[in-house]
């Protein structure tokens, strides 16, 4: 029972992603080395592009860790670091785009459609119900009703 | 009146598959990005040579129209666009720098002696680091500078014979190239 618990274990532990950080690229410093991987997951890979550079196993990807851990440990900011590798490669390096007029689209196209969407939902929920209910049944009407249920059942 | 609004999904997907078609129109290669550094003066840099030669430093590029030309001894790309390189640099006496991107000085020198040297001049980019200073994101990338020292085109991949007639060419004579 133990053996099985451990392998299910190991099991779930080989789906886990594959990290490509290899050991030589740490730095020393836990928070400074944190910094790093956090910053480097939200930078694009250029050569398999929708892996970040903390994922890939590229040869640019690895000098890029490097060259980002440098930048920190030189002491630049997050921001600092993030802007020397875009200033290179463009903002196309941020697996999530900016919030700027070019791509306002992008980020608030969705939810208005949705919003749009729910407006039309519930205009026509408000419109159904402001319908007057059906006039009830008249002598005549009631009549052919019965003939009919009689002749049916 | 009424009716057009039924129209409007029609419109949206109109415009939609208007995107899709640009996005898969034939002869767009989705992995070549544009470059960051377009219009940016080009990053200093000051490399070694090979064979004991002079390298190659942003100064010697000052003053003249320039194609920098990134390879690798390990780029098979590179070796197909190498012959064009070397009909560039004989026949259209266009000023042709070359800068070995991660390759150790060895490879690179007897790639260049087995398929001939198009270079006025051969830095050596052991680290890579001018290369990502100036955006490589891989070889063969062809970088062109005006006199001024900026970057003013880049061309990702190896370069073919329609690419030079209808790209690199007619920039090339528009900055004054000699």
């Amino acid at each position: 029972m133990k053996a099985l618990a451990l392998a299910a274990l190991f099991l779930l532990a080989l789906g886990l992603p594959a990290r490509a950080v290899e050991p030589g690229e740490r730095l020393a410093d836990p928070a400074l080395e944190a910094r790093a991987r956090a910053i480097s997951g939200e930078l694009r890979c250029l050569v398999c592009q929708n892996e970040s550079i903390d994922d890939s196993g590229a040869d640019l990807a690895h000098d890029l860790r490097v060259l980002l851990r440098e930048r920190l440990t030189a002491g630049d900011s997050d921001q600092q670091a993030i802007a020397y590798i875009t200033a290179r490669y463009g903002e196309f390096v941020l697996l999530k785009p900016p919030v700027e007029p070019a791509t306002y689209a992008l980020w608030f196209g969705p939810p208005a459609l949705a919003a749009l969407v729910a407006l039309a939902i519930l205009l026509r929920l408000k419109r159904r119900g402001a319908e007057a209910p059906p006039a009830p049944l008249d002598e005549e009407e009631r009549r052919r009703l019965a003939r009919l249920l009689r002749e049916g059942g | 009146m009424r009716r057009l609004i039924y129209l409007l999904p029609v419109a949206l997907f109109l415009v939609l598959a208007g995107y899709f078609a640009l996005a898969l129109r034939p002869g767009r290669d989705p992995s070549v990005l544009p470059s960051a550094m377009i219009d940016q003066p080009a990053p200093a840099f000051d490399l070694g040579g090979l064979d004991g030669k002079a390298g190659l430093a942003r100064g010697t590029l000052e003053g003249q129209v320039a194609l920098v030309n990134f390879f690798a001894s390990w780029c098979a790309p590179c070796r197909v666009e190498h012959p064009l390189l070397m009909r560039l640099a004989q026949d259209e006496h266009v000023p042709l720098y070359g800068i070995a991107w991660k390759d150790k000085p060895a490879e690179a020198e007897r790639y260049l002696d087995q398929l001939g040297d198009p270079y006025r001049r051969v830095g050596l980019d052991e680290s890579g680091r001018t290369g990502i200073d100036f955006g490589v994101y891989g070889v063969p990338e062809t970088y062109l500078i005006d006199k001024e020292g900026h970057i003013r085109f880049r061309f990702v991949g190896p370069l073919t014979p329609e690419a030079l007639q209808r790209e690199l060419l007619p920039r090339l004579k528009a900055l004054g190239a000699s």
